[in-house]
């Protein structure tokens, strides 16, 4: 026990390497803060471009979806990481985890939009049209406020993974929270800023597990 | 009525739901071969006393015996007392990936531990009997709402029960389904099944009633024959529930 | 152009390393199916408990599932592989991976099967209790089969995005595809293997991708 205690649980190690722990979790929260609305921005363009139902420009976006939905975030970012630079582009780190992340964020938040637009009977559309709204008034003013109660909780599904997602950013060395802790791991030869690593994750994203979990249950109870 | 003792037996029954008394000591008994109509507004706790009678809900205090089995005792072996109360459904609650035959002989197979062409005999037989000879493999979506019922009856009876329950069984079908279940509970009347029918289909009930029921607010307030209990009624309450389902 | 070739499609050095990312695209199949048995039969056998509804149990249970939900599964991993062995457990970097993963697959499956049991009506449940049919068997032959339809969808979802996180196992030294790419990118000096190692995963997630669209129509949720 006392073994574990040590190991696991260490106060002396905890206290020193509590500020390395900090910058870390003040980086994710900044990926964070760009990420989610860059993918939700991308995602609405992406659905939108789907309801005008202009054929090719709808198989283009499914297409879009579909290429970066199937690659694992991970194999998208050490792509752009070390791809970019042999063709002589260079950005900065920062900006290339943002990109490889959007990319990836934006074709479930695409996914998830489409669907809830989707979900919204053509009666609707034609209800609004027939009264004199445009197109992106209709969608304004009566599609996206219907359609946003529907896709509520896959929208909150989905921004937890996100965040759960700017994780793999320590893969390519960028001083998130995760790989902080596995610096200090590695300096005090102890796995506590790991566990402390994982504890901030917990009782960052627990609130918003809790609150999926009652929102999946009453969408399903609904039916 | 013969003095043989009783099939059902509720003695001072009462059931609450947190501060709520839905039964106020409900005294009923049913006879072999009797059929017990039991009418009375909404929420007076009509299906209460049925649910109770096998343990869908448990009483909170009194004693229920049937066939001389004490439904409420904790050594009781509620899954066989139950192959013995029949029990039909305002909503059916058929099982929706089964057919009709899988849906009959489901506890046939898994409680009776029939063979599975004796289980089909049996369900056949009661599917027969229902009238549904040749919807055997269908599913339930493929069924009418008369059919569906007649397929919850066939359930119930393919277990041989000794007394059967019926809350609304018709209420949820359209006017021109409704014979077809009834004529179904007439045979079974006929072939002397116990029945205790929950319902407000009064036509039956005055003329395939052996006693009607008369229950207000967890209580039973009247009891008689049909022709005594629709031709005059002794209480008030009763009247006046009456003539509110007579007129509409 | 030539250099965007040169450095993405250079298919003398794709011939070269094609058997590396052959052998990690094996490995990556292992991984993966032995996360999809082991995460959707714990996350069923843990719903059909929760079932029971025995208190203390449904705590650890929520517990759990909240957990594996709350943490970016690289967190786990990487706690699987580089802190247990602190305390002398070393599970090695495929099981560590493996179980790691299989746990949030069965976290987020056990809430969905949990949500499908939920959503089959009550009416089910009283019917064939009152044909004498035993609570366990009732579960078993009358409400999963109705539950587990309802589920085939999301899990379905669900599944594939978690087992693209086989490509984490690459940051606990798997030989999966990933690790295998970024290795021989590294020898080569030449980013094609990592464009084999993407088109390794197009071709093992894009059917998928493309299944979970069709399973989405077919199956939705209806009644
Ligand atoms: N599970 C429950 N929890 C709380 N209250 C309940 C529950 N079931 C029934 N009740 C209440 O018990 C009372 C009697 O209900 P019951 O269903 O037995 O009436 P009923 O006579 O069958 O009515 P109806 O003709 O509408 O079917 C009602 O007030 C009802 O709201
Ligand atoms: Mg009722």
């Amino acid at each position: 026990m006392d073994l574990i205690v040590e190991t696991f649980f260490n106060l002396d190690v905890l206290r020193e390497m509590y500020p390395f722990l900090l910058d870390g979790l003040w980086m994710t929260l900044q990926l964070c803060i760009v990420i989610v609305p860059c993918g939700i921005v991308a995602g609405l363009c992406v659905a939108i471009l789907f309801s005008f139902r202009f054929r090719p420009l709808s198989w283009l976006v499914i297409v879009y979806v579909d290429f970066f939905r199937s690659f694992p975030p991970l194999v998208l970012l050490i792509f752009i990481y070390y791809g970019l630079p042999f063709v002589g582009v260079d950005i900065p780190d920062f900006a290339a985890v943002v990109l490889a992340l959007t990319l990836n964020t934006s074709s479930y938040y695409g996914e998830i939009f489409r669907a809830g637009i989707e979900s919204i009977p053509r009666g609707q559309w034609e209800a609004a049209r027939s009264t004199g709204l445009g197109f992106l008034q209709t969608m304004r003013y009566v599609i996206v406020p219907q359609a946003a109660r529907n896709v509520a909780p896959d929208l909150t599904s989905n921004t937890l993974e996100v965040i759960k997602v700017t994780s793999l950013a320590s893969v390519v060395a960028m001083p998130e929270l995760l790989r902080l802790a596995r610096v200090a791991q590695g300096l005090t030869y102890n796995p506590t800023p790991l566990i402390a690593a994982a504890a901030i994750y917990f009782v960052l994203l627990w609130p918003l597990v809790r609150l999926l979990s009652r929102m999946e249950r009453r969408m399903i109870a609904g039916r | 009525m013969d003095k043989k003792s009783p099939i059902l037996d509720v003695q001072g029954l009462r059931k609450s739901f947190g501060g709520l008394e839905v039964l106020k000591g409900i005294d009923l008994a049913v006879h072999p071969q009797e059929l017990v109509f039991i009418i009375g507004p909404s929420g007076s706790g009509k299906s209460t006393l049925l649910r109770c009678c096998n343990r869908l809900e448990e009483a909170t205090s009194g004693s229920i015996w049937v066939d001389g089995v004490d439904v409420l005792s904790r050594s009781t072996d509620i899954n066989r007392l139950r192959q013995r109360i029949g029990m039909v459904f305002q909503s059916f609650n058929l099982y929706p990936h089964m057919t009709a035959l899988g849906n009959v002989t489901l506890a046939l197979r898994k409680v009776l531990k029939l063979k599975r062409d004796e289980a089909d005999r049996r369900g056949r037989a009661a599917l027969d009997d229902v009238g549904l000879r040749d919807k055997v493999d269908a599913y339930p979506y493929q069924l009418s709402g008369g059919q569906q019922q007649r397929v919850a009856i066939a359930r119930a009876l393919a277990l041989e029960p000794k007394i059967m329950l019926f809350d609304e069984p018709t209420s949820a079908l359209d006017p021109e389904l409704v014979g077809g279940v009834l004529n179904v509970m007439r045979a079974m009347r006929k072939s002397g099944m116990t029945m205790v029918v929950v319902s407000h289909e009064m036509r039956f009930a005055r003329e395939a009633a052996d006693r009607v029921i008369f229950m207000d607010q967890g209580e039973i307030v009247e009891e008689g024959r049909p022709a005594e209990i629709f031709g005059n009624a002794k209480h008030q309450r009763t009247r006046t529930f009456l003539q509110n389902v007579l007129a509409g | 152009m030539d250099q965007i070739v040169a450095n993405f499609f250079d298919l003398e050095v794709m011939a070269r390393y094609l058997p590396d990312i052959l052998s990690g695209f094996v490995l990556t199949i292992y991984l993966a199916v032995a996360i999809v048995l082991f995460g959707l039969a714990l996350g069923l056998a843990l719903a059909v408990v929760r079932a029971f509804q025995i208190r203390p149990l449904n705590w650890l249970i929520v517990f759990f599932v909240d957990l594996f939900r709350a943490l970016p599964p690289l967190v786990i991993m990487i706690i699987f592989y580089f802190a247990l062995p602190y305390v002398g457990v070393e599970l090695g970097g495929f099981v560590a991976a493996w179980l790691a993963l299989g746990f949030v697959l069965a976290a987020f499956a056990e809430e969905i099967y949990w949500a499908g049991i939920l959503s089959v009506d009550k009416g089910q449940w009283e019917a064939a209790r009152s044909t004498g049919l035993p609570f366990f068997r009732t579960l078993r032959s009358v409400v999963l089969p109705q539950a587990l339809r309802l589920t085939i969808p999301p899990l379905t979802n669900r599944t594939i995005a978690i087992t693209k996180g086989t490509a984490l196992a690459s940051v606990v030294a798997v030989p999966e595809i990933l690790s295998q790419a970024t290795a021989a990118q590294a020898f080569a000096a030449n980013t094609s293997p990592l464009t084999m190692g993407a088109i390794a995963y197009l071709i093992l997630f894009a059917p998928l991708v493309t299944l979970s669209r069709w399973i989405e129509t077919r199956f939705a949720w209806r009644r």
